[in-house]
């Protein structure tokens, strides 16, 4: 975690709203350190691009200062920001060709020809581009375009690199293989970035931290660890991988540990965000994290199921049960040799799971 | 790459089948496409096409000695050209001038022929009129006996090329140009070359027009780009509402609007701008604030449909990259909304080169455009010939434009709205 007075961008209770009615930021406080990758990650409509266009300038805090190296921002025109932004659309000028486009930002720097011609030719090598510079944007596929795109807002050397969805367009293979590049990047240039996607694979694998959005305000902060292994609130649990959800009232609080009913059964799990003794909570257990057959027999809550389906996944089993009043329990099981076969519908099946893997959340 | 190739399975015979099964059916879709397109096509044909090959036809058209003394052409085209005629092809021009007449055709050729030279309307109509059924000694006695005018080169020369099939005289005197004796071509008197300035002119104030209009519907449209639909399309509905009332009587509103005791003058008076009423109206500046007013819808249709499909995002990125606001819109909003801007031009220029109401009712006479002098020659001296090859000379400017507008800009670039 980054200290309050190494803080490279400073957001202060920012606040926006474009009708006076809606927050679409709702006080905002958040730090990112220099050479930090931060994600914001949210449903659409949350208020994620409404952030980086306040900190590329497009848009002005209703209330709330955001800093970037100590300075406030808010009396810097966007042009004078040098921060460098990845559109969505990718924003390549189409009547450019692909090395205008990168020598766009140089020439307005006023910078010599000489140099604007080799840093070009470096940022072309540097996204694997070399050979693209007389074709224009519209000569070139989606991943070639969203290359260029990368390779225009860091060849001026920005402080800062705003994306905002910049794989989105993309087919899942190239997806993976460009969140690849673009963490390489960020590794090899020191950058810091600000991402902004509404995709939590890519949240989880390519961040230092990740900020969870929803309606305008953080649910959570931290690390793609901490996030998914401990949420919070059942926003993020809902919102982070898969998880299988129970709604009970609390009996009683013990040492972190509490005892809810679901039903008519008693679940044991960690009092993470509990309101207290008699209000109601949402459980949350991930999938992979229940445990069948024999290894279930000591652990603290065990119950009985009955087998509705299963779907064979090659590396993994999904099964989906009748257990505590849901129908739609699942459990991930890692296929072992003849495993499959064992399993036919409508077997009794008892699985278990840890208090320390179930997490009582907000309701 | 044929079906059999691609699949080995599909036998000869078979693909040969489906080759044609597919074509067929290929072929019932074109017939309903053209099917459809034909009330369009024959409504273009009729109304368009043909009308501008009746002008183009007109321009050059040269049938008034043919159908009004058929033998005499005949002979006439024959004929070396070199003094007067011989005394039979004398004879049959008398019996048929005299025929004429009678007929009262003669009149059509007088007015053709006096278009070669002032003075042969009436030469031909008195000759005409009193030459006598037998000739007193030679039919060439006869003609110098009527007038002198016969024996000179000038009229046979005129007759000849009054017999030819096609005449260039028309779209030669639309350039300033004419024919002399021995048929080479050559620029008319000074005094007589009006038509090279009032195409000029047209194309000047044109010109003006297009670049008034730019100037206003440039800000105008871009500011209209801007705005959020719902405030943009009421907006751009004031910009057509114009074209709910006629063309006559917008033009005839600038009158009131402009003339000495008018509003726009008391409104200058009133705030001591100027001391004298200006003369607005019945000159140039009338001419042009009434038809950039007419034309301004025009230019800003194909300027905000461009505007409005750049992406904002554009301005943004360039700003982002360190471009000022201004930069930005130089650099990048400026050039991508260039096919607008040609659209816009092209279509307020054609449309203004071709404008007649508006200078009529608002120019003086120095204003006159080309139309003008179309309309004179159509309605006035039922000249068509001269009519229609001033209309062919607009039409080959308009064209001229088009194909430089393609060369430039490019015609799949073209958006009118
Ligand atoms: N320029 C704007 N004017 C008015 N409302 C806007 C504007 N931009 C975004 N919004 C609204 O703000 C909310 C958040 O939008 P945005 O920041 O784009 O969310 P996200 O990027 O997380 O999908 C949405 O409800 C959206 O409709
Ligand atoms: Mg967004």
């Amino acid at each position: 975690m980054p200290r309050a007075d190494d803080a490279f961008v400073r957001f202060e209770g920012v606040t926006k709203s474009y009708d006076g009615v809606h927050l679409v930021v709702d006080h905002l406080d958040l730090e990112i350190a220099r050479g930090e990758f931060l994600t914001l990650l949210g449903p659409s409509g949350s208020g994620k691009t409404t952030c980086l266009m306040m900190l590329a300038g497009f848009e002005q805090p209703t209330a709330g200062e955001i800093r970037l190296e100590g300075r406030p921002l808010s009396r810097v025109p966007p042009h004078r920001r040098d921060i460098g932004v990845v559109f969505q659309s990718y924003a390549l000028f189409p009547h450019m060709t692909v090395a205008e486009n990168l020598a766009f930002p140089l020439e307005v720097r006023r910078l010599g020809r000489a140099e604007i011609e080799e840093r070009v030719r470096r940022a072309l090598a540097m996204v694997r581009l070399s050979g693209f510079e007389h074709r224009r944007p519209a000569q070139l596929s989606g991943g070639q375009q969203q290359r260029v795109a990368l390779a225009r807002a860091l060849v001026f050397e920005p402080k800062l690199v705003l994306m905002d969805e910049p794989l989105g367009a993309l087919d899942k293979q190239l997806r993976e293989s460009m969140q690849y590049e673009i963490a390489q990047l960020h590794e090899q240039l020191g950058l810091t970035v600000v991402y902004v996607t509404h995709d939590q694979s890519e949240a989880l694998t390519m961040s230092d931290r990740v900020a969870v959005f929803e309606a305008g305000r953080i649910q959570q902060l931290a690390t793609p660890r901490e996030l998914y292994e401990e949420p919070k609130n059942a926003f993020v649990a809902r919102f982070i991988g898969e998880n299988n959800r129970f709604r009970g009232i609390v009996e009683g609080i013990e040492g972190g540990v509490c005892r809810v009913r679901v039903g008519e059964a008693e679940v044991r799990a960690l009092a993470v965000n509990v309101a207290g003794i008699g209000k109601p909570t949402t459980l949350s257990l991930r999938p992979e994290r229940v445990v069948t057959g024999e290894a279930a027999h000591h652990l603290p809550n065990r119950f009985a199921g009955r087998l509705l389906e299963t779907v064979y996944h090659g590396d993994h089993l999904r099964l989906r049960l009748a257990l505590l009043g849901s129908d739609a329990f699942i459990v991930k099981l890692p296929n072992r040799p003849g495993m499959a076969d064992t399993l036919a519908r409508g077997t009794e099946l008892v699985v278990g799971w840890r208090v320390e893997d179930c997490r009582a959340l907000d309701a | 790459m044929t079906a059999a190739t691609a699949h080995p399975a599909v036998s000869h015979l078979a693909a040969t089948a489906l080759r044609r099964h597919v074509r067929r059916s290929g072929r019932r879709r074109r017939l309903a496409a053209v099917g459809l397109t034909l009330p369009l096509v024959a409504y273009l044909l009729v109304f368009f096409v043909l009308p501008i090959l009746g002008m183009l036809r007109l321009s050059v058209a040269n049938d008034e000695l043919a159908t009004t003394l058929p033998e005499t052409t005949a002979l006439l085209r024959a004929w070396s050209g070199e003094g007067m005629p011989p005394e039979d092809v004398l004879a049959v021009l008398a019996r048929e001038m005299r025929a004429a007449h009678a007929a009262r055709t003669l009149a059509r050729l007088a007015k053709r022929l006096n278009v070669e030279s002032a003075g042969f309307r009436t030469l031909v109509l008195a000759t005409g009129r009193n030459l006598p059924e037998t000739p007193a000694g030679s039919w060439t006695e006869t003609f110098l006996a009527l007038d002198p005018e016969w024996g000179k080169p000038a009229i046979w020369g005129a007759l000849r090329r009054a017999a030819a099939p096609w005449t260039d005289l028309y779209l030669l005197a639309a350039l300033d140009l004419e024919r002399g004796e021995q048929g080479e071509i050559r620029r008319v008197a000074p005094e007589r070359a009006i038509y090279l300035g009032i195409l000029g002119r047209t194309l000047w104030i044109s010109f003006l027009v297009t670049a008034a209009c730019l100037v206003l519907a440039y800000p105008l449209a871009y500011l209209l780009a801007g705005l959020p639909e719902r405030y943009a399309n009421p907006l751009l509905i004031l910009v057509l509402l114009p074209f709910w009332t006629s063309l006559l009587v917008r033009s005839a509103a600038w009158i009131v609007l402009l003339q000495r005791e008018g509003p726009i003058n008391q409104i200058l008076q009133g705030l001591r701008l100027v001391d004298q009423p200006l003369q607005l109206v019945f000159n140039r500046a009338g001419v042009l604030i009434a038809m950039t007013h007419v034309l301004l819808p025009f230019m800003v249709l194909p300027l905000y449909s461009v505007m409005r499909n750049i992406h904002p995002s554009y301005v943004r990125a360039a700003i982002s990259l360190g471009a000022s606001p201004w930069l930005a819109f130089r650099r990048i909003f400026l050039p991508l909304s260039v096919p607008g801007i040609a659209a816009g031009c092209l279509l307020v220029f054609i449309l203004a080169i071709g404008y007649y109401i508006t200078p009529a009712l608002l120019g003086g006479a120095d204003d006159q455009m080309i139309s003008w002098f179309v309309a004179f020659f159509t309605l006035q001296t039922v000249n068509w010939g001269m009519a229609a090859a001033l209309g062919t000379l607009l039409f080959a400017v308009t064209l001229a434009l088009y194909a430089l507008f393609a060369r430039v800009v490019g015609v799949d670039r073209l958006r009118l709205g």
